[in-house]
């Protein structure tokens, strides 16, 4: 194989190989939860992987998943903007009410609502899948792939106060959906 | 502190992300708070019973060979095309040996890296459904299922009449690489046989290992690398080595 460019580097290819590959059924969970298509989720972590190794050379640490989600997002966000373009398909179903839904608002406490419906997995991812941006990324963020709020913070490109209350907002939406699909099984 | 507040606190209570004094403060309202408490307790509750779930995806092996692929090669080997070349003429599944894919080159220097990977690619396949990917008893319908996804060709031998029944094949990886692996089940036992091009055309007679309670016979010959991989007794597996051997040296097994 002639070497043509600096990405060609035999040896920084290995290094990145065994660095960023181990990740890849975390990033690709990401994808899916952010895209919400199996095809466009393949798609995005390949081009994800594409341009991780071309910046491999200014990658500094601290952690590879995190650095590899961040890369993700932005791969995503073009995603996004494709399918905002295409009156078919829209991106973002945030509620418009859902920036103003106040907290208390979720759940009333009454004895009932507190005992808390074992779903099974798919039933949960789906609630989660469900839910709007950008509570649902910062969720899985926590939830699945068990990021600290500060490595959320760095992905998301946001403070860590922004961070905390998009999770508790995060939270209190799916419990809602959680008890709402507790009253209506399917 | 409020309860708008301990609201938002009460997660990073959750997540453990408070510091001493603040942890402390929420605390103190929750104690003073039935409505708090009920909520601390609720999202801990879902907490769990999210983290519990299986929401993960597991990558499909095609994305994971595309961007294999797409790297550069990590070594160059100078005598691979020799070595590849040896095995093709050595050898009657000679037909597909170069498809232009990323080679497989194992180092010998982590062969006990390998061979623990080789278990865990073993434990793996024993989830259920991903034992095989092609499903045949059919040595010809396996064999050329593995065309086009690997740059060798692993020989698919049917052993039914030894005892050892030929169940499928499947695509998987160990060393970050795309190995073809051959399922075979004696009585209750699978056996996954992984195979994959070795840097040296020495061959190497057989060894047992045990990993984890997994037996492992490993050999190579004509340039291939063999990792049998069971929860078979030592002397079954080495039987399943043996056989296989011979069945591949007397070239009964290889046609097609």
């Amino acid at each position: 194989m002639p070497v043509k460019a600096a990405n060609d580097d035999p040896e920084k290819a290995r290094r990145f190989r065994d660095a960023a590959l181990p990740h890849l059924d975390d990033v690709y969970t990401l994808a899916r939860y952010l895209l919400r298509d199996a095809a466009d989720a393949e798609d995005a972590v390949q081009e994800c992987y594409l341009r991780a190794l071309k910046h491999f050379d200014s990658y500094r640490g601290p952690a590879m998943k995190p650095w590899l989600f961040a890369i993700l997002r932005n791969v995503c966000r073009a995603e996004y903007a494709r399918r905002a373009s295409s009156p078919t398909a829209p991106i973002d179903d945030v509620p418009d009410d859902a920036a103003q839904t106040p907290l208390w608002h979720e759940a009333q406490e009454t004895p009932e609502a507190q005992m808390l419906h074992r779903w099974d997995s798919t039933t949960i991812g789906r609630l989660v899948a469900a839910l709007a941006e950008p509570f649902r990324e910062t969720l899985v963020l926590r939830e699945i792939h068990d990021l600290s709020y500060r490595e959320i913070a760095d992905v998301v490109g946001a403070p860590v106060g922004t961070v905390m209350s998009r999770l508790a907002r995060a939270r209190a939406m799916l419990r809602s959906a959680w008890m709402a699909e507790e009253e209506q099984p399917k | 502190m409020t309860c708008d507040e301990a609201e938002i606190l009460l997660h990073a209570l959750i997540d453990g992300e408070l510091d001493a004094g603040h942890a402390r403060a929420v605390e103190d309202h929750i104690a003073g708070c039935p409505r708090c408490a009920a909520q601390l307790h609720a999202y801990r509750e879902m907490s769990k019973a999210v983290a519990g779930a299986d929401l993960r995806y597991a990558a499909p092996p095609e994305l994971r060979r595309r961007i294999e692929a797409s790297l550069p090669q990590a070594r160059a080997v100078p005598n691979r095309r020799a070595v590849l070349k040896g095995f093709a003429m050595g050898s009657a599944v000679s037909a597909i040996a170069a498809t232009g894919l990323v080679a497989i080159i194992l180092r010998s220097d982590d062969e006990a890296r390998i061979e623990s990977e080789v278990v865990s690619a073993h434990l793996r396949s024993l989830q259920a459904g991903h034992l095989t990917d092609v499903l045949s008893t059919d040595q010809h319908t396996v064999k050329p299922w593995f065309n086009g996804k690997l740059d060798v060709a692993p020989p698919v031998i049917d052993l039914t009449a030894q005892g050892f029944t030929l169940i499928g094949g499947r695509l998987d990886y160990v060393d970050t690489r795309p190995i073809g692996a051959i399922v075979y089940r004696r009585r209750a036992h699978v056996i996954n046989l992984f195979v994959a091009q070795t840097a040296s055309a020495e061959p190497r007679s057989a060894r047992i290992d045990s990993i984890q309670g997994f037996n492992i016979r490993r050999w190579s010959v004509r340039g291939l690398n063999y990792w049998a991989v069971s929860d078979l007794a030592a002397d079954e597996l080495a039987e399943f080595g043996d056989k296989f051997e011979a069945t591949m040296k007397s070239g009964t097994g290889t046609a097609g």
